[in-house]
């Protein structure tokens, strides 16, 4: 691994997310300066901020890219107890020429009454859907019926998860043998036992949302859950980021083996379970096909997680911030000092200039 | 010679290694051909680490990240990751906390995209797909052949890649230019060098006795500062006062080149008569040293039992001091013996363990089976470095490799199968991260029966479609290979881009190919919309060429059918016109919505001079008219522009209903006085 590029974000605080679209040629950030930036990527491999605007009245969480079958489509959520769908229009020509694009608002999603945590598109076969959990411990989930009329979302399901709700994933497996799903952690910390990962299941009978499994083992604060592609699998992977990362498979009981009707029970078993973040872990995401998973956590490092083909899990990789601050031409060294490739021609010359005045405040 | 006659082959095929050779079967030494691959594309990972998987994990440095205070952020896209400073313990009222200002792109591979490099990766793809083709059809005896014939074309791939960046390595004008292409020769010469091992122990399968002569060539090949001493050395006008003679002697024979080694001894005797016969007794020796020659016939009992017999004539001649008053003669005596402690005083000449191995081998066990090889290998490797320095990569695998006879059997066993397909979706994975090798990847996950259809799923719908013949190449691809799935999608991503730039034309052939009805119902509305705002149809030539793909939705029939319409009305074929737009009311493939634009488009056609709506053809327009007028609320007159709207329909109802009056009058006359003639 090593750093191709660097861009200076000009957010005037905190960064708290930061997301590729579909293809890896946009990416979109957002802030405690309660703003969205969205980045291009030109055809030299170039970074440009091609849109900045004030999203919230308060942090914005997260920030998550819609497939592109929807259009260019954001979804953010913040502190101000909203989530925001934004849509990119093609602008006037005088955005065009200075190379801006122009994102509106086509809905605010008002129906939390606390912290928006997190907010997640569901797999496209789903069509136009996103689910937000908040700090009130509430799964929502809206859907867009009409995809070219994004101003409409209707509520469609409200799952009330009893306990802060930190953190959603979608199962993305498109099987019909696999209803639509949903995993929710739990980052409350008040001294009590219960599972801080539940699993919901839709129930094509009752048109409803059903909780199908706690993952009992885990009882500290989750912070982050993923599950990975599927892969045509007919079990689920999920990771889970809490005060270590933890893989888990799960793997569906024969349906007749159950009671029908109801929802889908699991087999649950714990593959992997690493600590070396020694403390929380905050992130936790998979790569395209699933083979790497990276974490992030406390110990300031991003780790990368892969199983060899007898399926043990290492780590295969580490990112670790150098620790010293951002001034000049010595960051540049750093970066070439990393890798093989000891030259980096593409890396921007972007190390200067705002930064100098603000690097020690 | 009784003894060749009664038991033919009996050491070749009684050799635990031959045998682990015979069940590991054709197919699992390709997978060890692409297991060769693999320090191939480690060797592109940026860190040069190549021991991925077994090793530590590699560390890179992130500038101006404070991993102490700090944590970090991150989201991974189709070839890189996206990395930046945060702090996760949210807390909103916290004064504001500036980290650091930037962003960071990380990528796995260094930009491997250089003329060079690029043959490279096309060749060797060449090569495995001829590979694939060649398992799939023979069988058989000559498969191992073939194997060794593809595996030495890899290796030759490799070499001229090898030189082609030395001499650019030379030629480069800029040191740091230099330094990296040179540290891409010496990986590509490690690869070379690991990869040509794996061809003598897993591919050729040699058996004891061909194996030493295979290790021989492999370092002979693989240690070339002999070429320039030998040149330098004999190319001189008095070779054996040269500073470098014993060094180039002593090399040779720890190369086991004897028949070079006797002619610099002869040479030594020419110009040193007191030495010459102590010249002639090595030279003797060195002569008639058993070896097993390719051609020859003889069995591994006999060749062992010769070298018995001349490795003691070696050891008594050193007793004797037979060559005691001339120490060159007396280390070379010694070397011949396999002393260890003599052949490690050559540190130097020999330049690596592995070298001193096969010397070792040479002169103390020339009938090494292949079982044995890793015990030889763990004592050379120690004995080599004394424990001054601790083994580098390219050491560890090298010693994998000679430890691989044993576990590559018992993976075969468990899960060997895995093995080859994995290596090759990581291959495979690492192409299509790279924005011009990608290509070159489909057909490795092609072969991979397990997981390489959705690998190339995942991957493929991931390539960035920023022109229209790149989205044409990955549709081919797709299609190809009946994935519709990946098709539609892409096609959908192309229409709704096609859409939200306003470009309806490509929308709608994009929703087309997609066979999407729904968004072509969307993109059909989209044009008649604006055929309603305009006055006029945009993009023709597709609407006029839709063909069989009308019928995808209901409302594309109805657009194909309108500008039919259209057309008909151009052409002055007036009744043809009018009969057309007239079912398109009855058949209702018209949306209800649309009907009053039909109704007024009826307008002229009923203003022509000529009769053209027959009377009935006129009373089931005033029908349609009254259907859609009767479920009309009044007008309410509250709301702002409404009145005004309501007005001008109202007008338009009122002309619509007068001209079909008027029409139906003519046309009852008229077909009267025909009826009537």
């Amino acid at each position: 691994m090593f750093v191709a590029r660097s861009i200076a974000a000009d957010h005037k605080d905190l960064i708290h997310d930061v997301s590729f679209d579909f293809h890896g040629r946009r990416m979109a950030t957002c802030s405690s300066d309660q703003s969205v930036k969205v980045w291009d990527k030109s055809e030299s491999g170039d970074w440009h901020c091609t849109a900045s605007w004030k999203t919230h009245s308060g942090s914005v969480w997260r920030v998550t890219w819609a497939h592109p079958e929807f259009g260019q489509v954001l979804a953010s959520c913040s502190f101000d107890r909203t989530a925001a769908v934004w849509e990119e229009i093609v602008g006037e020509s005088n955005d065009k020429l200075r190379g801006q694009s122009h994102w509106v608002k086509r809905t605010t999603l008002v129906d939390s009454r606390t912290s928006v945590t997190d907010v997640k598109f569901a797999p496209k076969h789903m069509g136009l859907m996103l689910a937000t959990c908040s700090a009130d411990g509430v799964v929502r989930i809206y859907e867009a019926p009409d995809v070219m009329n994004l101003s409409q979302w209707s509520l469609q399901h409200e799952i009330s998860c009893k306990l802060s709700c930190s953190c959603i994933s979608w199962n993305p497996s498109s099987s019909r043998a696999h209803s639509p799903m949903i995993a929710v952690g739990s980052d409350d910390s008040s001294p009590n036992v219960s599972a801080k990962v539940q699993i919901y299941e839709y129930n094509e009978n009752t048109r409803k949302y059903a909780k199908a499994e706690s993952l009992m083992t885990v009882t500290d604060p989750v912070h982050d859950i993923s599950f990975a592609p599927n892969l045509g699998r007919s079990f689920h992977i999920l990771a889970v980021a809490t005060k270590d990362v933890r893989i888990f498979t799960l793997k569906p009981v024969r349906k007749e083996l159950t009671s029908s009707g109801g929802p889908t029970k699991f087999e649950i078993h714990i593959v992997a379970q690493f600590d070396n973040h020694n403390s929380q872990v905050w992130r936790v995401s998979w790569n395209i096909t699933g083979t790497v998973l990276a974490s992030s956590g406390d110990d300031g490092c991003v780790r990368l997680w892969k199983a060899n083909y007898m399926d043990n899990w290492k780590c295969t990789g580490i990112l670790k911030g150098n620790g010293s601050p951002v001034n000049g031409s010595s960051s540049q060294q750093a970066i070439s000092n990393a890798s093989l490739g000891s030259n980096n021609p593409n890396l921007q010359n972007s190390l200067n200039g705002s930064s100098a005045s603000r690097k020690h405040s | 010679m009784r003894s060749k006659l009664e038991e033919p082959d009996r050491h070749f095929r009684g050799q635990p290694g031959a045998k682990a050779g015979s069940f590991i079967g054709a197919r699992s030494r390709v997978q060890v051909l692409v297991a060769a691959l693999k320090p191939l594309v480690l060797a592109f990972t940026g860190t040069g680490n190549m021991e991925e998987l077994d090793g530590e994990p590699t560390l890179t440095l992130i500038p101006g990240i404070n991993s102490k205070k700090r944590q970090m952020c991150f989201d991974w896209g189709p070839g890189e990751m996206l990395v930046c400073e945060t702090l996760f313990k949210k807390k909103e009222k916290e004064e504001k906390v500036l980290g650091c200002p930037f962003i960071y792109i990380v990528r796995k591979d260094i930009d491997v995209y250089s003329r060079i490099l690029r043959k490279l990766f096309n060749e060797s793809h060449s090569i495995f797909v001829g590979l694939q083709r060649i398992e799939e059809e023979s069988g058989g005896k000559s498969r191992k052949a073939q194997l060794v014939r593809v595996s030495k074309n890899y290796r030759s791939v490799i070499r001229a890649c090898m030189e082609e960046m030395h001499q650019v390595a030379i030629a480069a004008q800029d040191p740091v230019c230099g330094r990296q292409y040179s540290s891409q020769v010496s990986i590509l010469s490690a690869v070379e060098l690991i990869w040509n091992l794996c061809e003598i122990l897993f591919i050729e399968v040699a058996p004891a006795g061909p194996l030493l002569l295979h290790l021989l060539d492999w370092v002979r090949l693989h240690v070339c500062e002999m070429d320039g001493l030998s040149a330098d050395v004999l190319g001189s006008e008095n070779p054996n006062k040269h500073e470098n003679f014993w060094n180039l002697a002593t090399l040779f024979v720890l190369q086991g080149r004897l028949d070079e080694a006797r002619q610099m001894l002869s040479k030594e005797a020419d110009a040193n008569p007191a030495s010459a016969s102590m010249c002639r007794v090595l030279g003797d020796l060195m002569r008639t040293m058993p070896i097993l020659s390719p051609g020859n016939t003889q069995t591994l009992t006999e060749l062992e039992l010769k070298w018995q017999h001349w490795h003691e004539e070696c050891e008594r001649h050193l007793q004797d001091g037979t060559f005691a008053s001339n120490p060159h003669l007396e280390s070379l005596c010694k070397i011949m013996l396999g002393d260890d402690n003599a052949l490690l005083g050559q540190k130097e000449l020999l330049s690596n363990w592995y070298h001193f191995l096969v010397t070792r081998l040479l002169y103390s066990h020339p009938t090494v089976k292949p079982i044995e090889l890793h015990f030889y290998a763990q004592s050379s490797l120690d004995l080599f470095l004394g424990g001054d320095s601790s083994p580098e990569p390219l050491d560890n695998i090298l010693m994998a490799a000679f430890e691989f006879d044993i576990h590559q059997v018992i993976k075969e066993c468990s899960f060997g199968s895995n093995m080859r397909e994995f290596l090759l979706l990581e291959y495979a994975s690492g192409l299509f991260a790279h924005h011009s090798l990608w290509q070159l990847g489909v057909d490795y996950f092609d072969h991979c029966p397990e997981l390489g259809r959705v690998y190339l799923e995942l991957h493929i719908e991931r390539i960035p479609l920023n022109t229209e013949q790149k989205a044409l190449k990955v549709l081919r691809i797709c299609e190809r290979r009946q994935m519709t799935e990946q098709v539609r999608s892409i096609c959908k991503i192309l229409a709704m881009k096609a859409v939200c730039n306003n470009r309806l034309g490509s929308a709608l052939s994009w929703s087309i190919r997609a066979k999407d009805a729904a968004f072509a119902t969307l993109v059909s509305d989209r044009f008649l919309k604006d055929y309603c705002e305009r006055g006029s149809f945009s993009d023709l030539d597709l609407i006029d060429n839709l063909g069989p793909a009308m019928m995808l939705s209901d409302r594309l029939t109805f657009l194909g059918k309108y500008r039919e319409f259209h057309r008909l009305y151009g052409e002055k074929r007036f009744a043809d016109a009018a009969s057309l737009l007239l079912s398109l009311m009855t058949s209702q493939i018209a949306p209800r919505s649309f009907w009053m634009t039909l109704l007024t488009d009826a307008l002229p056609l009923l203003e022509q001079k000529q009769v053209i709506f027959s009377a009935e053809q006129t009373y089931e327009l005033m029908q349609c008219l009254e259907d859609l007028t009767i479920g009309r609320p009044e007008p309410r007159g509250l709301e702002g522009q409404r009145p005004q709207e309501d007005d001008i329909e109202t007008t338009k109802v009122e002309m619509l209903r007068l001209a079909l009056a008027r029409n139906l009058a003519r046309a009852i006359v008229k077909e009267g006085t025909l009826e009537g003639s």
